[in-house]
């Protein structure tokens, strides 16, 4: 699987991302920066890292969305390459037209930096077919503008494509406002496009990867079986 | 020429700022505050030819970055 990690000014998750990818393949993805106009030939992966790029300057992922880097991965995602955007990637493919909806200030005003819970909306891509239908996982969250918003249109679209990919849950997979960190609509934590090729999310699953952090120390690994899954499915 | 352009969420899109500033005021002694909306202005200088000219330049900035159209409505105001 080749595999290429876009670097905006402000990114900050970057290394993390690559960290588990080469964790899941065994192959260090390319940074690529946000300057280039290139990105490398025959990529199966592009994705982009969470963080805070242009400074959240006029709207989160706005300043991102219209960098030159942008447009190529949007011809990308246009021929099917597979693109996945984390936390400010995910604002940023949103900023981009290639995600459906936005992403809003959290309903509390406040910075959210926690574990929380998802269940898992739709099993059948391959971002997601290592989970099952409505099995609960846990990642952690960082973020100020994860509240995510779409149209009552859009959000009946969404819905019908089987489009929703987490929803925001209790522990024990209630999807209730009690859930719900950010006062997301729906309680949507992460969204495909229409043919399952691109993916945004808001938590963060390569921050769930890693054994050093598990165990007595109390972190997740529930993030291995989506980069498996996407291994498994680019692997050539 | 100088495009003077005001962004604003669209109504019934949720404003948290809008609503933090609305108790803000209210914590203050401000009686009989309503809705408050938080945009953004944004002021450019333009060469253009003409107005007709610059408002559609400057239509196509609202559209293409100034302002998000799934949530946000823009206003443009070009003043000589």
């Amino acid at each position: 699987m080749k595999a290429a990690i876009v670097v905006f000014p402000g990114s900050n998750r970057e290394n993390d991302a690559a960290d588990a990818l080469e964790r899941a393949s065994g192959k260090r993805p390319a940074l690529v920066w946000h300057k280039d106009t290139e990105l490398p030939s025959k990529l199966d992966l592009i994705l982009l890292p969470g963080g805070f790029s242009y400074g959240d300057y006029l709207r989160c992922g706005a300043m991102a969305a219209r960098s030159p880097i942008m447009r190529e991965v949007i011809a990308r995602a246009d021929k099917g390459t597979a693109v996945v955007g984390v936390c400010n990637g995910f604002q940023i493919l949103c900023e981009a037209g290639l995600l459906p909806g936005v992403l809003l200030s959290n309903a509390g005003l406040k910075f959210i930096c926690r574990d929380v819970h998802l269940k898992v909306a739709n099993s059948q891509t391959m971002f997601t077919n290592r989970y099952s239908n409505g099995e609960v996982i846990r990642f952690p969250v960082a973020h100020h503008d994860g509240n995510y918003f779409a149209d009552a249109d859009t959000l009946k679209r969404i819905e019908d494509g089987d489009q929703v990919a987490f929803r925001y849950c209790t522990p024990e997979g209630e999807t209730v406002a009690a859930g719900n960190p950010n006062g997301s609509i729906a309680n949507i934590a992460g969204v495909f496009n229409a043919t399952k090729t691109v993916m945004g999310l808001m938590p963060h699953p390569e921050n769930a990867t890693d054994p050093a952090t598990a165990g007595p120390l109390g972190g997740s690994l529930d993030g291995k079986p989506m980069f498996d899954a996407i291994v498994d499915a680019l692997a050539k | 020429m100088k495009a003077k352009i005001h962004v604003t969420l669209k109504n019934g899109v949720l404003d948290v700022q809008g609503k933090a500033v609305a108790a803000g005021l209210a914590s203050l002694g401000f009686a009989g505050i309503g809705d408050v909306r938080v945009g953004r202005f944004v002021e450019i200088e333009l060469s253009a030819k003409d107005r007709a000219s610059a408002e559609a330049s400057v239509k196509q900035m609202c559209e293409k970055l100034l302002a998000n159209t799934v949530i946000e409505n823009y206003r443009i105001e070009i003043a000589e």
